[in-house]
């Protein structure tokens, strides 16, 4: 059976994380490993942490956070930001990170894809496609990069296959559009994206309430939702996106499984 | 330190075996990631985790020497040794070989190969699933029915007589193998939540020290 996963995201800059968090009950809602152990507790099916700080100075902040994570948080996570070669993906990964994501890194040089599916598997690879829609580009979303600031030119969807073909595990995909406006998914660019590609896709950017989450997986077709700010700010426990997804027909573990 | 039976996770440089160092020590071992014979030959009980490709974990293992310590270690444990675990491409590694890597040949401690997945869904499958469990095995004690787990995995063991589970992705893929003390999960336990950790606590309980 296919059955979908429910990832939240978490920002992290300088090893705490951003985008008000408002848990009441946390000690310190700011420490990532905390916020982790919450969302695992609760439910969530794997964690997706986004560096979004990452210079240089600050690896070893990650690479510390990653450290104390595995060691707390028995659920599959993800870590993005900064990776630029096989070595800053394989600290990651032995600090306990199970999968590494890349973005910018891998449009400057795609043959970054396929040197991490080689050393690590394929599974290890996300490959994060930020679009957004521009009717001059064939499919009708760009592909945008440096944390959606910069235009690429390039097709969403041919880049999203080539990344298919070179070696990622996994698409993980927002719109630049949707992405804090609450207004939903762009369903119309994951099922072009999902569509041309054979690999898992994530579904990112947009989420405003729960039925989002079932429209991502229904007319989406993502094998995965992924949501910041209705979690991190206390609006939706992950247990009651599951079980409203569950009563909308989507296949999800059940929290306490 | 961990009190609690040694148990040693082999160690051959692959992706993320922290993560079953530490899962395996949260369920009371002594778990320590180790390459050396002597701390093996100590330990009482083997964790063979794997993730990535067929090919590459296998020239991994013996490129740390660990290829006949982990053959030899999995026959005992099939004949009723020493208990042995091994986790995804840990597991598939038990096989005769595997459709991933035609050349290369596994430890061939139990019969069958490993295939692609086939059929109308994804590959790889990599999501939770429920398990359908076979056999009433001991390292499945205690956990709910349609216990799920986290998979991720492009190829999958045949089913066959050492199957204990199985899960459903277009077809009963083989989840878990068993014969005698030696047992192989397709899953991820350490990556499976709560049920994972109950799963290596049964595998920690069943060592010689254990609870």
């Amino acid at each position: 059976m296919r059955s979908v996963r429910v990832i939240p995201c978490l920002d992290v800059d300088g090893g705490r994380v951003v985008k008000g968090v408002n848990f009441v009950d946390l000690r310190d809602a700011g420490d990532p490993v905390e916020l982790a152990r919450r969302y695992d507790e609760e439910g969530a099916d794997e964690l997706v942490f986004l560096d979004i700080t990452a210079s240089s100075d600050s690896r070893e902040t990650t690479i510390d956070m990653v450290r104390h994570t595995a060691e707390e948080v028995f659920i599959p996570f993800t870590v993005g930001g900064g990776i630029r070669s096989v070595e800053d993906a394989r600290a990651i990964l032995r600090a306990g990170a199970d999968k590494v994501s890349v973005n910018t890194a891998a449009v400057e040089r795609p043959d970054l894809i396929g040197e991490l599916a080689a050393e690590f598997g394929e599974q290890c690879v996300v490959v994060a496609v930020d679009g957004r829609r521009n009717s001059e580009v064939d499919s009708g979303f760009e592909v945008f990069i440096h944390g959606g600031r910069t235009p690429t030119g390039l097709d969403a969807v041919k880049w999203a296959t080539r990344a298919d073909q070179m070696g990622a595990g996994e698409i993980l995909l927002t719109s630049m559009d949707s992405d804090g406006t609450r207004d939903g998914f762009d369903i119309p660019m994951l099922l072009a994206v999902g569509g041309a590609v054979s690999v898992p896709l994530i579904a990112s950017g947009g989420v405003g309430n729960l039925d989002h989450l079932v429209a991502g997986a229904v007319e989406g077709l993502a094998d995965a939702v992924l949501a910041a700010s209705i979690f991190h700010f206390g609006e939706h426990t992950i247990a009651a996106a599951k079980a409203h997804m569950a009563t909308a027909g989507v296949s999800v573990r059940p929290v306490g499984s | 330190m961990t009190e609690g039976p040694l148990v040693a996770v082999l160690d051959y440089g692959i992706g993320n075996l922290r993560s079953a160092q530490k899962a395996l020590q949260r369920m009371g071992a002594n778990a320590t990631l180790t390459a050396d014979r002597g701390l093996i030959d100590e330990a009482a009980g083997i964790v063979l985790p794997g993730v990535g490709a067929f090919g590459r974990c296998l020239e991994a293992l013996d490129e740390s020497g660990l290829t006949d310590i982990a053959r030899e270690a999995a026959v005992d444990a099939a004949a009723g040794g020493r208990p042995f675990l091994g986790i995804c491409v840990g597991m598939q590694m038990l096989f005769d070989g595997s459709d991933e890597a035609s050349g290369s040949r596994g430890l061939g401690v139990i019969e069958g190969r490993v295939r692609r997945i086939t059929g109308d869904v994804k590959c790889p499958q990599m999501q939770w699933n429920r398990l359908d469990i076979t056999d009433g095995d001991a390292l499945f004690a205690g956990l709910p029915d349609a216990a799920w787990m986290y998979f991720v995995h492009g190829y999958a063991a045949q089913v066959g007589p050492a199957t204990v589970a199985t899960c459903e992705y277009g077809k009963p893929l083989c989840a878990a193998v068993r014969r005698g003390n030696l047992w192989g999960v397709q899953f991820h336990p350490e990556k499976s939540g709560r049920t994972g950790l109950k799963v290596l606590g049964n595998f920690v309980d069943s060592l010689p020290g254990g609870s």
